[in-house]
């Protein structure tokens, strides 16, 4: 019983389009596999696997710190008294109104040139840090990702319904024990499917810190390029790369969708 | 011991105006001219992501299943790559395609300026995010108008013309408003190209006066008033195109 | 749908090919936009100059060739060349036999040592051990990022690659590398500069290695290309004979910036 089905789902899934697609993408990958240059490869792995490895450490530490961050924000838009809502929306504003680009050179390059004028902050014990890259990095991701999630937020947080809030509230609920029970998971349950596409888009944003001379996947395929002259390799292998790391992360999400009861009061 | 204030007064006060004069030794001509070209280039692939918006919807949705399942292809690819790779790969390997193609027809190569190229790259990647705007757009439609439409025998391009889109436009506008802003902030992008827009203007302006923080906060000021106005302006087409619906709360 | 994509195709190359027909006697000199002074600036209006420009320029008459500069990223100039985006590159590019795998060179037009300068309040030379544990700032795939990292990888802290020579120049009085390794004209334009004045020193010349700094710069052309690179090279030996080489060095040096004499190759 179980095999037809699985046979009878197969064989709608591979219809005879498909099979002629699946050939020429098979042809594809075996012209690129031998009339391309990958001699490369053996001895830049290494170098690679640090990049893949940098990337995802980025991805998973702006995302957590960038969520964290927009959980107040989305919540001071959404319920907050208007002292709090305000800069709340004006900050969202501002991360979504320009460049992501624009605003790690403000960070590293602008912020970066006026340390040195204060003798105070080299003297301090954040020099060390403030003098790398990463901080830079990690910060200007964290603040995206918190400016757009916080808009998501602020939407699932106004769209949790009123009556659970009040049946909180009527069980005897203290504020914060309602909002940590009732408010907070209603809107986290909402915005996880928009989460998911936003996290997708934090990984496609993260080579841009390439450009300030963190050590990325990007970047190790950017050198590559630079190193060997091979122009187009790298850059087919990088988006791979990314497209495997984006399936991971719709994977991920769909677990702990399906792990969440989806009803909704 | 100097304090922030300290820091962007000295800056400021006389060397802000000079810094961002329009006439040079000022370089405000300069970004003004780079914010230009980004709303250009913004303009250019926004139109041409629509474009392939359109027919990527319909292909995804009445195309053959062949038609289908490479529109899929080509939606789940460019979503799943930075735009970053997809630049420099549409930069260097497309105009080399276009001019292998070109030999293989018989034309003279061409020199495809870093304008178009900019355009075509940028463009193809808001077609991708169009097509998926606008298909959920058309399924939003009653079934009955397209059925109608259908009985009164119009021809499929009278019936995208005077049916399809007009109705759709209300779902399609907020998903389509958010694309333009991506198109105008995905410029940025270009000047790792090495392309003459707002953010390669500026990096050029911060690297020959030194005044980096002026000149990219300048440049941030620009690209907010880009945004600003632009959402003025959308929500004057949504209003216009929910004209005669049924006034509708928002999501709140 | 296959006509429709057909004729599509075919409209598009048609469009590209009516709006941009290409004019077979514009030879496009790539460069990348950056400053690199006093080699390549730009002004406030937006235009180009500097030393290079100003001798690009005397060849290009010299040769009767009608020039057009084309800006494009320093990374992109070689697979610029390649795909015909540009015909030649004058970009302070030095001639290796790394590079001359995959173009070809004119003669050269100008040869300058190799430097290091780093912070002032530091004592140390331009040798392995003096740049011990300290972070060293180059430009990406140049002769110093290829020279820095074979002789000075194994003592430094840390070798930084930069996508412009002057945001190297600019994280180097911030503070946040130790030294640059950069063309020693470039470098002491730094140091004349408000900025390079108040924070740094000249370290010393590096200990020369021809395999990876090469015999000078010369214009870049695509191989086989020969008609091309012979006009430029007979070009640079006639505006040495008739004088034009020197009256434009006068305006930025006060020396020879070409180097030792040396038969074409």
């Amino acid at each position: 019983m179980a095999m037809t089905r699985t046979i009878a789902r197969t064989s709608e899934w591979l219809q005879p389009h498909r099979i002629v697609l699946i050939i020429v993408a098979a042809a594809i990958v075996l012209a690129c596999a031998f009339l391309m240059r990958w001699d490369w490869l053996p001895a830049y792995l290494p170098l690679a696997l640090q990049g893949i490895w940098r990337t995802i450490w980025l991805l998973v530490v702006t995302a957590a710190l960038g969520i964290t961050l927009a959980i107040p924000i989305g919540f001071a838009q959404a319920a907050g008294p208007a002292f709090l809502a305000v800069p709340a929306r004006v900050f969202c504003t501002v991360i979504r109104g320009t460049p992501l680009l624009l605003q790690l050179w403000l960070l590293y390059y602008g912020l970066g040139s006026l340390f040195p004028q204060f003798p105070w902050i080299r003297e301090s014990f954040l020099w060390p840090y403030l003098r790398q890259a990463w901080p830079y990095g990690v910060l200007a991701l964290t603040l995206s990702y918190a400016g757009y999630e916080g808009e998501v937020m602020r939407g699932a947080f106004a769209g949790v319904p009123k009556g659970q809030l009040e049946a909180a509230r009527a069980f005897g609920m203290r504020r914060w024990t309602a909002f940590r029970r009732i408010w907070l998971p209603q809107a986290l349950r909402r915005a996880l499917p928009t989460l998911a596409g936003e996290t997708v888009l934090q990984l496609k944003a993260t080579p841009l810190v390439a450009t300030i001379t963190m050590v990325d996947i990007y970047s190790v395929a950017s050198r590559v390029r630079q190193e060997t002259f091979v122009t187009y390799e790298p850059l087919l292998l990088l988006a791979l790369v990314y497209m495997a790391i984006t399936g991971v992360i719709v994977f991920a999400f769909r677990k702990i969708e399906a792990r969440i009861p989806a009803r909704l009061g | 011991m100097r304090t922030l204030t300290d820091i962007f007064l000295s800056a400021s006060a006389a060397g802000l105006a000079e810094l961002l004069a329009f006439d040079p030794p000022g370089w405000g001509g300069n970004l003004l001219r780079g914010l230009l070209a980004s709303v250009g280039i913004a303009c250019g692939s926004f139109g041409l992501g629509l474009l392939i918006g359109i027919c990527g919807a319909y292909g995804k949705l009445y195309g053959s299943p062949m038609a289908r399942d490479l529109f899929g292809l080509y939606t789940t690819i460019v979503r799943a790559v930075p735009e970053l790779v997809l630049i420099l790969l549409l930069y260097f390997a497309g105009t080399d395609l276009v001019n292998r193609l070109l030999t293989l027809l018989g034309y003279a190569p061409v020199d495809i300026n870093g304008l178009i190229a900019g355009i075509c790259v940028l463009g193809v990647v808001q077609g991708a995010y169009s097509t998926e705007v606008l298909r959920g757009a058309i399924l939003a439609i009653p079934q009955g108008q397209i059925e109608a439409a259908r009985a009164y025998g119009m021809s499929p391009i009278l019936q995208l013309r005077r049916i399809t889109l007009p109705a759709m436009a209300p779902y399609a506008i907020p998903g389509l408003a958010n694309l333009w802003l991506i198109a105008t902030k995905d410029t940025a992008l270009l000047a790792v190209v090495g392309f003459n827009e707002l953010t390669q203007t500026t990096r050029l302006a911060a690297g020959a006066t030194k005044a980096y923080f002026t000149f990219f906060f300048a440049a941030g000021v620009l690209y907010l008033a880009l945004t600003l106005v632009s959402n003025i302006i959308i929500s004057r087409f949504e209003r216009y195109s929910r004209r005669g619906m049924p006034s509708v709360m928002e999501t709140r | 749908m296959k006509t429709f994509l057909k004729t599509a195709v075919a409209a598009a190359a048609i469009a590209l090919a009516g709006t941009f027909s290409a004019s077979a006697e514009q030879v496009k000199v790539g460069f990348s936009p950056e400053a690199y002074p006093p080699f390549y600036s730009q002004d406030s209006s937006g235009k180009w100059g500097g030393w290079e420009v100003d001798i690009a320029m005397a060849i290009c008459a010299e040769a009767k060739l009608d020039c057009v500069l084309t800006p494009i990223p320093w990374d992109g100039l070689i697979p610029g060349l390649k795909t015909k985006k540009i015909d030649a590159i004058m970009n302070s590019m030095s001639i290796t036999a790394e590079r001359q795998k995959e173009i070809d060179f004119s003669d050269k037009y100008y040869n300058t040592p190799t430097s290091i300068v780093g912070a002032k309040d530091q004592k140390f030379d331009a040798s392995p051990e003096g740049l011990k544990g300290k972070v060293l700032g180059v430009q990406v795939s140049t002769v110093h990022a290829a020279y820095a990292k074979k002789h000075f990888a194994s003592t430094a802290a840390e070798i930084k690659e930069y996508q412009t020579q002057d945001e190297a120049n600019q994280d180097l009085a911030a503070g946040r590398i130790d030294a640059t390794q950069a063309d020693q004209i470039a470098l002491d334009a730094f140091l004349k500069s408000d900025q390079g004045k108040g924070c740094c020193d000249m370290k010393g010349t590096v200990a020369p290695d021809l395999e990876v700094l090469g015999p000078g710069v010369g214009a870049g052309v695509r191989k086989g290309d020969t008609e091309l690179k012979d006009k430029i090279s007979a070009a640079i030996k006639g505006i040495r004979a008739n004088g034009k080489y020197g009256e434009i060095t006068k305006k930025y040096f006060d020396f020879d910036v070409y180097g030792d004499e040396v038969q074409s190759n």
